[in-house]
């Protein structure tokens, strides 16, 4: 194996459903990625392109029919073993006999940590995810955006070396949306963890990302990889930047070729 | 809460009840309708504070029973619940033995397990009642441990939770409003089973064996007195269980107010 | 579709099959423990009593386990061939026409409380004052042991399979009234807005939308209707001197139990076959009634 310094390295990895069955579907076919560390990178395609499919396969959720996923070196086995994955649901998930804080501290029971760190490190994320106070509210006393927080938080609470966020605005308003947009970015800038991010939504992921990898559907291949060259750490402005539109159209273009070539 | 609001919320059924009350009493009197047909609201109100204590010691005699039989159907039940809950296969097979058990007319069994442990012996009836309850505390049980959401349980493999973690921070909590609705059932159920179990003998101080017999002898008030009793018990029953709900799962969808913090 | 769960490759037979034969691997276990405690703690095992011939002696007594208390398999499977009384017919043929005619009233007491229940859920379910006043004594009616009424019904309307089924119906009710309410009430309010958008009356309201909507929760609760009137019906024969039926039977066997047992332990088994044969019953119409509404593999 050469040594590497990806966080995520994905080689050659094909997920085929129900092989061999009538309803065999191949979800993803020979995808390979390099992911830095630190970097955000969005995962993006029309529904059907295996985007979560793949996000489940670095978790090691999934397993892939061929090919590899290593993470920080490690298998992605290992790396799951020794917790470096955060997640972040589409919905909030959080459990509804847990308050808030307790929601947050949930992994860090489950890993170990101690009950002073554990209310330390709750209230810290709260803090940082800006929902003090809200400590011993029950989930179903908040909105959708502040459920999402809370299980932002959750996913930060241990530090994970990567996080996992599968279409994690996808239920939320438009505006609810480009704020968490605001927040994520800027805990992603005080944090520095690397994030891998999928989602339909090509403002959102021009917006958040480091690149874009754009997949196409049936079967998910990799259709292209945009780095974005907009400045960090990035502003409210930049949704007016001429640079922001150009690439957020291109993005769009090849999306609908993408499409077009499907119907 | 003011005291408006709870009359508001109870007033129907309390006026429900008076009505129905002084009409079945005005029926009997104006049409004259004989005692061992339907004995009048006032006759079973007399005979009901008249045998006042008989009736509340024949009562916590099958009350006694109604609760064996409640404990030892329930933690059965769970027990089975956790047993099979490991296996996916079991959960998909369950249906057709829960559709036979209901389908058991399970007084039948009441003379055999007679047999077992003697008529008078209050076990015979715990068993009778502990069957009856069994089925759907552990069906429900079952569902709670294994309908968990998906992306819950993800979420737990993402930190790489060992099973019994899963089980303990998820499953359990998971389950807990199945198995509370599977003991309120269990809870009307027992008491009616308790008096069912009864009708094919049992002490003679018991509350099934005493309404078989006044019915016999067509002592419709007393039978009627030992009814009230029955439903008494079954609802406090009912009432207790969901007081500990409240206690153990306030975090529950049904018992949200509408306030939004 | 990204969230399909990659079965393991080890299960390659069909769903139902292996649905199947952990079926039957259950039945066979739970034979096996039967058969395996009385080997230990029964009766002693005569040759000439069992298809086997095994001839043992079990090390412990256990007074449960007792050929009278737990009658072996073979014993009870027997017990249908042989005849009831003296030169009369197999006790299969009995049963059979006593399960018949249970059955019957068993019916009748499923559709007369089925439309009760559905009556009183529908009621319940426009006039809020009504659900508020009666909800209470629907469920506390359930607290009521049926058996203790019985004699009383019986009274009322004379012995016969009316009072039989009106019994019976008294057990069917419940569910259908609360599943009715519940699903009448289920669609959510952008429908009923979209209904209201139409300036559609109660009555089509009701009958486009939520009793379309409803119709899955209703069937659910008639298939536990149909297993429990079949209970109900055994139950209201047995104060109403009704002896044609399985709960004469289950009375008459009771009588004679210490002479067979196995007489009982058959009847009980037959019982719960009409329960199951009315459940299955329910379900086909189900299935035919709400064919289409969901992907075929959902269904069963």
């Amino acid at each position: 194996m050469t040594e590497n310094n990806s966080a995520v390295s994905i080689r050659n990895v094909t997920k085929i459903f129900n092989q061999g069955r009538p309803n065999e579907v191949v979800a993803l076919e020979d995808i390979s990625l390099e992911i830095q560390p630190n970097e955000f990178v969005s995962l993006i395609g029309p529904s059907g392109c295996g985007k979560s499919t793949l996000l489940r396969i670095i978790a090691e959720l999934l397993q892939p029919t061929r090919g590899e996923v290593q993470v920080y070196g490690k298998t992605a086995h290992q790396a799951r073993l020794d917790q470096d994955y955060g997640f972040v649901f589409q919905s909030a998930t959080l459990y509804d006999w847990r308050t808030v804080a307790k929601n947050v501290q949930l992994p860090l029971e489950v890993m170990g940590f101690s009950r002073e760190q554990r209310k330390q490190r709750a209230s810290e994320m709260l803090k940082l995810v800006e929902l003090e106070g809200f400590e011993n509210h029950y989930p179903w006393q908040l909105s959708g955006g502040m459920q999402q927080r809370v299980s932002i938080a959750r996913a930060l609470s241990f530090n994970p070396k990567l996080l996992l966020m599968d279409e994690p605005f996808g239920a939320l308003d438009e505006m609810t949306r480009e704020r968490m947009n605001l927040e994520l970015q800027r805990i992603w800038d005080r944090t520095q963890t690397t994030i891998v991010f999928v989602t339909h939504s090509i403002p959102e992921a021009v917006f958040l990302s480091s690149r874009v990898v754009l997949l196409s559907p049936r079967p998910g291949r990799i259709t292209e990889i945009l780095d974005i060259d907009l400045p960090m750490p990035r502003a409210w402005e930049v949704r007016e930047d001429p640079h922001y539109f150009e690439l957020v159209n291109h993005l769009r273009d090849t999306l609908r070729a993408i499409e077009g070539g499907v119907q | 809460m003011s005291l408006q609001r709870v009359w508001r919320q109870y007033a129907p059924t309390i006026v429900l009840a008076v009505v129905v009350i002084l009409l079945w009493e005005l029926i009997v009197r104006v049409f004259n309708i004989e005692r061992f047909l339907l004995p009048a609201p006032s006759a079973i109100l007399a005979n009901f504070t008249s045998n006042l204590d008989r009736l509340t010691h024949i009562g916590w005699f099958t009350t006694k029973e109604a609760l064996g039989g409640f404990a030892i159907g329930c933690s059965l039940g769970i027990l089975a619940a956790f047993v099979t809950a490991r296996w996916t296969i079991i959960n998909e097979t369950i249906l057709p033995f829960a559709i036979a058990a209901n389908s058991v007319p399970i007084l039948a069994f009441a003379p055999i397990v007679n047999n077992w442990f003697g008529v008078d012996n209050p076990l015979s009836k715990m068993v009778i009642v502990a069957v009856i309850v069994f089925f759907p505390m552990m069906i429900n049980t079952l569902r709670g441990l294994t309908l968990v959401d998906r992306n819950a349980l993800e979420l737990m493999h993402s930190y790489a939770a060992s099973e019994v973690e899963i089980l303990l921070k998820l499953r359990v909590p998971n389950a807990l409003p199945y198995m509370f609705q599977a003991f309120k059932l269990a809870a009307a159920l027992s008491m009616i089973g308790a008096v069912v179990s009864e009708y094919f003998g049992g002490n003679r101080s018991a509350l099934g064996v005493f309404i078989t017999q006044e019915a016999a002898l067509f002592r419709f008030e007393s039978a009627w007195s030992a009814i009230i009793i029955a439903c008494i018990v079954g609802i406090t029953f009912y009432l207790v269980i969901l007081f500990v709900e409240r206690l153990v799962i306030p975090w529950h969808a049904s018992f949200r107010t509408t306030e939004h913090g | 579709m990204t969230t399909a769960a990659s079965t393991p490759s080890a299960s390659r037979l069909p769903r139902s099959a292996r649905q199947l034969i952990a079926f039957l691997l259950i039945v066979l276990a739970i034979l096996v423990v039967w058969e395996g405690a009385k080997y230990l703690g029964g009766d002693p095992w005569r040759a000439d009593s069992n298809p086997f011939g095994i001839e043992h002696r079990p090390p412990f007594r256990v007074k449960v386990l007792s050929d009278l208390n737990l009658p072996h398999v073979w014993s009870i499977i027997e017990a249908f061939g042989n005849p009831a009384r003296r030169n009369g017919p197999p006790l299969v043929q009995i049963l059979f026409d006593a399960a018949v005619y249970t059955f019957r009233e068993a019916f009748a007491g499923f559709v007369i409380g089925g439309l009760l229940g559905f009556l009183l859920g529908a009621i319940f379910a426009h006039v809020r004052l009504f659900e508020r006043g009666c909800m209470p004594y629907v469920v506390a009616s359930q607290t009521v042991p049926i058996i203790a009424i019985a004699p009383m019904v019986i009274i009322w309307l004379k012995a016969g399979w009316i009072s039989v089924a009106v019994i019976s119906a008294y057990l069917t009710f419940f569910p259908v009234t609360i599943n009715t309410l519940r699903g009448l009430k289920s669609p959510d309010p952008t429908q009923l807005e979209l209904m209201h958008s139409f300036a559609a009356s109660t009555w089509t309201i009701m009958w486009k939308l939520r009793f379309p909507a409803a119709l899955p929760y209703i069937f659910t609760s008639l298939k536990v209707s149909a297993t429990t009137s079949v209970v109900g019906a055994i139950i209201g024969e047995l104060p109403s001197g009704i002896r044609q039926g399985l709960g004469g039977a289950i009375l008459n066997f009771n009588q004679y139990y210490i002479s067979g047992p196995g007489r009982l332990w058959a009847t009980i088994i037959v019982s719960a076959l009409v329960g199951i044969f009315f459940f299955i019953l329910v379900a086909l119409v189900e299935r035919l009634v709400l064919s289409g509404r969901y992907p075929k593999t959902e269904i069963s």
